[in-house]
């Protein structure tokens, strides 16, 4: 009997192929993008988890400076003679042979505690050899590669340590890092000997961070994960509409079939089971194959998302990935998962359906117009949620808000189209654009689906897009203003560092110095910059509040200002009083914008940093000179002192390289956008290709009637290209409030910093013929087909009962 | 004469190779005759009046309508032949399911650049259609869309009305009704009228009648 029944259902896919591969193309796409995001995540997570775990960062508390970023090795041996189980720790940047920057990390392997990388130096030989001049080295294979030659010792591949990372003995790095008796951090012991004296008595000088606030790199970059979820979830939901477009058109198709096998004996139950796993073979096989090319586009992507995690927030996360099953499971879950809610309108009508047919054909245009009401009346819903949401704080509610507005926006859809075609039937004359309309009218439900996937593709790519170049604008403007300075010198060491000042001040039009310390502002990591009073900072620091004489009271060193991320977290505003480390408490000046930076960050007069913070380090320079004189300067100093690579920087180049890092941020958003819109043309082209042979009985009467083949062909090309249409008027104010969403709601949630919106207008009409060549495009098949189609197919529909 | 068909002939392909359907089939009708066309299921009745309609091409013959061959027509021509001069009925109504009664009735009329509202209105009363005008197909019986389709095609002012067993899924009194109705408005308006029947008793009430068997036509 189920043999039977299989039989039935698999002959309705073999005889109508077009619905298979519209519902398989949906799935595979549909899965691919949603995997393909997700092994991106879950890649780059693991970057993460690695570079912490490591060196046990993210379980166990550790002692910090409190003003700057390095503490005195003597604290490191007053603790351990009290008694204190810390383990010392050293950082800083190095550089590879092929220019890629190395993270150097120098740890004691007698005192830390044990974890995975102690266990690995455990045995006596490597021990020995890595804690002995020269010192061995540990890196993963791509990183070792760079690192070889550049370093005293020689590298071995461990697997596991973070992309980029280095680890050495701590005497060696710091030697290498030219920071003797310095240390970055101590990491302390989960478990100390009774009896101890206060450490803070100790080292008064340092100050304690717990293992929640050492995650910073996950908590930073959470958001952009969050980001990359929203959209490939965004694309997820775009593939089930296809799916559940053809799956509903195959239960419809079926129904009758349906009807007779029940008639013939066939139970209930056990329809709605073949039915169930008929669709569960096909989730499976297409999430399979969905899941191996969501692999191929996270390959494809992977080289961006990591130049854009290292650019943005400074976590090296590996360019390559690695299979792991937690995804293959996850993509195969959400295939049967999608395919279930996609076809659940169609399994639950089949569990419910009657054995005999109703005794008089459905109203289906009521039915359809009562349904597209409901529908706009829930996403009217939705889009009031969206409003309250845009009111309420934090990232949550932000994202509540863009996923509510996306999904009301779409639910309206199909009645605004319906409001819109009725308008336009009432205007134009002629009874032939009075039945394409009508008629239009009465197939929207079919295309519905389709349409509302083609308004989430076109808004998000007006959204993002005009994100994206708000952004852009906004950050290369920001640019101009922050780097006025014409050449960046940094001195190997302080006394360098003053010969060089020397050097260039009766050659350039003023040396300003670039210094800073770490430390806590208002409760979280912070910068602290100190500035000279120049016209520089006076004409070009972008500054979104202040105070009236600003930059005289800072230069007075009265005063600071704050940078946008600050403000924010700690809502803090020109007048406030901002405590810096060590106790001083100054007035707020002024807020700056600081695009891109995570971290907090205050200026205040270099003289005051140097009174605030005597151990400041004192090694970098601003050079202003003529710009046409900059490569000349910077080739002649650099020959002067011999200078390493990169010690001295022209503006023009530092320029290029934010400018590039700005671009690979954004190609993932960019490539994930079109692949978006590319499945919205699928969808589109899905739904008219299964419509176009349940049309025929609307068409053949008017075709009967003295209306040509070509011409309603024409009609249906028109057809397509009028939804597009209408589809973008909409996708237009919904992508604004999007990009709105984004630049006020989401993006200071997430990165505490708030970009002008920008319109560009070329970039929507851009948009527009995309739209509508797609979707020309995807008519333009059905409509030569119906061009061509033999008269019999349309008399057949006079022929044989409907 | 206002319908001329001579000798011809159509075959349909199968998956047992070609049936032919029409072996030299002629007839002709005259302005404001009626004319019934019998015939066993599958004879060839609806082959031909399809051909008749410029809706299919024959294999060979000739087909002559208000003096058009429609052999010398393309696709265009043809669909204006049949605007401008015919008037259709289907079996299975086959109206236009986007739109209501009213406009239903009047879509071919305004196509053809012919809509007289008041004629219109009163083949909507003559029909007893008054009262569904703004209802759509779907909730009208088979009896009430049969006289929709009636109306549609005479609300043109047709030369000719090719109607195709137009009460074959009706039951038995309200085909007699739609007989009726469309019997006395051809009359009235000096419309010819072709129409396909299985039916004798039917076929009984028309001015004449052809009997199609073996592919060719024989009057009765």
């Amino acid at each position: 009997m189920l043999r039977a029944g299989v039989a039935v259902l698999a002959g309705h896919w073999r005889r109508h192929p077009l619905q298979l591969a519209m519902a398989v193309v949906g799935l595979v796409l549909a899965t691919a993008l949603w995997t393909g995001v997700q092994a991106i995540n879950v890649e780059a997570r693991a970057s993460y988890a690695r570079a912490a775990a490591l060196l046990d960062q993210d379980r166990l508390a550790r002692l910090l400076p409190r003003a700057g970023d390095r503490l005195d090795e003597a604290d490191f041996v007053r603790l351990r003679r009290a008694g204190w189980l810390v383990a010392p720790v050293i950082e800083g940047a190095g550089e590879g042979a092929d220019g890629r920057r190395l993270h150097l990390v120098g740890i004691d392997p007698l005192t830390a505690p044990p974890g995975a990388l102690t266990l690995a130096l455990a045995e006596g030989a490597t021990l020995a050899a890595f804690i002995t001049p020269p010192g061995r080295f540990l890196a993963d294979a791509a990183t070792a590669a760079a690192a070889a030659g550049q370093l005293p010792g020689p590298v071995e591949v461990v697997a596991g340590i973070a992309p980029g990372v280095v680890i050495g003995d701590v005497g060696i790095v710091q030697n290498l890092l030219g920071a003797e008796g310095e240390l970055s951090r101590l990491i302390l012991w989960p478990d100390q000997p009774a009896g101890l004296p206060d450490w803070q008595e100790v080292a008064p000088d340092l100050r304690r961070e717990s293992p929640a606030a050492a995650g910073d790199l996950s908590r930073l970059t959470a958001s952009f994960h969050l980001n990359l979820t929203a959209f490939g979830f965004l694309a997820f939901v775009v593939g089930l509409f296809i799916v559940h477009a053809a799956v509903g058109l195959a239960f419809e198709a079926r129904r009758t079939g349906f009807r007779i096998m029940r008639a013939l004996g066939l139970p209930l139950a056990a329809l709605v089971a073949l039915a169930a796993g008929e669709l569960l073979l096909l989730a499976l096989l297409a999430g399979a194959a969905g899941v191996a090319l969501g692999y191929l586009v996270a390959g494809a992507l992977m080289p961006d998302v990591a130049a854009t995690l290292a650019g943005l927030y400074g976590a090296e996360v590996a360019g390559g990935l690695a299979l792991r099953a937690e995804w293959w499971a996850g993509g195969l879950a959400m295939a049967v998962a999608g395919t279930l809610v996609a076809a659940a309108a169609g399994l639950l009508g089949l569990a419910r359906m009657p054995a005999l047919p109703a005794a008089r054909p459905r109203a289906w245009a009521r039915a359809s117009g009562r349904r597209i009401g409901a529908q706009a009346a829930a996403g009217a819903a939705g889009v009031v949620l969206a409003l309250t949401a845009t009111a309420l704080p934090g990232l949550s509610a932000a994202f509540v808000a863009v996923a509510a507005l996306l999904l009301g926006a779409a639910l309206v859809l199909p009645g605004m189209l319906a409001a819109a075609l009725a308008l336009l039937a009432g205007v134009v004359r002629g009874p032939v654009a009075g039945w394409f309309l009508a008629d239009t009218r009465q197939g929207l439900s079919g295309l519905s689906l389709a349409l509302m996937a083609l308004l989430l593709a076109l808004a998000a790519n007006i959204g993002v897009g005009t994100m994206v170049a708000s952004f852009r604008l906004t950050f290369t403007a920001w640019l101009d203003q922050r780097l006025a300075s014409e050449l960046y010198v940094t001195g190997r060491d302080e006394a360098e560092a003053e010969a060089l000042r020397a050097w260039l001040a009766p050659r350039a039009a003023a040396v300003l110095p670039i210094w800073s310390v770490e430390g806590p502002l208002a409760g979280q990591p912070g910068e602290i910059y100190g500035v000279v009073d120049h016209s520089t900072y006076r004409r070009n620091w972008p500054l979104l509040a202040a105070l009236p004489d600003a930059w005289n009271r800072v230069a007075a060193g009265e005063a600071l200002l704050v940078n946008e991320q600050l403000a924010r977290r700690a809502g803090l505003a020109p007048g406030d009083r901002l405590e810096l480390p060590g106790g001083a408490r100054l007035e707020v000046a002024g807020v700056y914008s600081d695009y891109g930076n995570p971290v907090g960050q205050a200026i205040v007069a270099a003289a005051r940093l140097s009174s605030l913070y005597p151990r400041h380090e004192r090694r970098r320079w601003a050079v202003r000179v003529a710009a046409a004189d900059a490569p000349a300067l910077a080739r002649a100093l650099a020959r002067a002192f011999d200078l390493p690579a990169g010690a001295v920087v022209l503006q023009a180049e530092v320029k290029a390289a934010s400018l590039a890092i700005f671009e690979r941020t954004f190609a993932v958003t960019a490539a994930l956008n079109l692949f978006t819109l590319g499945v919205a043309a699928v969808a589109l082209f899905a739904s008219l290709v299964t419509l176009a042979g349940l049309r025929l009985p609307q068409l053949a009467p008017v075709w009967a009637l003295g209306l040509t083949r070509a011409r309603l062909a024409r009609l249906e090309l028109a057809r397509a290209l009028m939804l597009a249409a209408l589809v973008l008027a909409a996708a237009l104010p919904l992508g604004l409030g999007l990009a709105w969403l984004l630049l006020a709601r989401v993006n200071v949630a997430a990165f505490g910093w708030r970009l002008p919106m920008h319109l560009f207008p070329a970039d929507w009409a851009r948009l527009g013929l995309l739209a509508l060549l797609a979707a020309a495009i995807a008519a333009a098949g059905p409509a030569r087909r119906l061009a061509r189609r033999p008269p019999a197919d349309l008399l057949a529909v006079f022929a044989h009962e409907r | 004469m206002l319908l001329a068909v001579e000798d011809l002939a159509k075959s349909h392909a199968t998956g047992e190779g070609r049936v032919e359907v029409l072996r030299g089939a002629s007839l002709a009708l005259d302005a404001g005759q009626s004319l019934a066309l019998t015939g066993e299921s599958g004879s060839g009745k609806s082959t031909l009046l399809h051909l008749v309609a410029g809706l299919d091409r024959p294999d060979s013959g000739r087909i002559r309508v208000a003096g058009q061959d429609l052999g010398g027509l393309d696709d265009a021509g043809r669909a204006r032949l049949r605007r401008e001069t015919l008037g259709l009925v289907f079996q299975q109504f086959n109206l236009i399911p986007a739109l209501d009664v009213a406009a239903n009735l009047a879509f071919q009329a305004r196509i053809a650049g012919r809509h007289d509202p008041a004629w219109c209105a009163a083949l909507a009363r003559r029909l007893g259609l008054d009262a569904l005008l703004h209802r759509w197909p779907e909730e009208l019986s088979g009896g009430q869309q049969q006289r929709v389709a009636i109306g549609r095609a005479l609300a043109a002012r047709p030369r000719l009305i090719l109607a195709d067993e137009p009460t074959g899924s009706l039951d038995e009194v309200a085909g007699e009704a739609v007989l009726d109705l469309m019997l006395g408005l051809v009359a009235e308006t000096g419309t010819a009228l072709l129409m396909v029947t299985h039916s004798l008793r039917l076929a009984g009430r028309l001015a004449g009648r052809v009997h199609l068997a073996g592919g060719r036509l024989a009057p009765c």
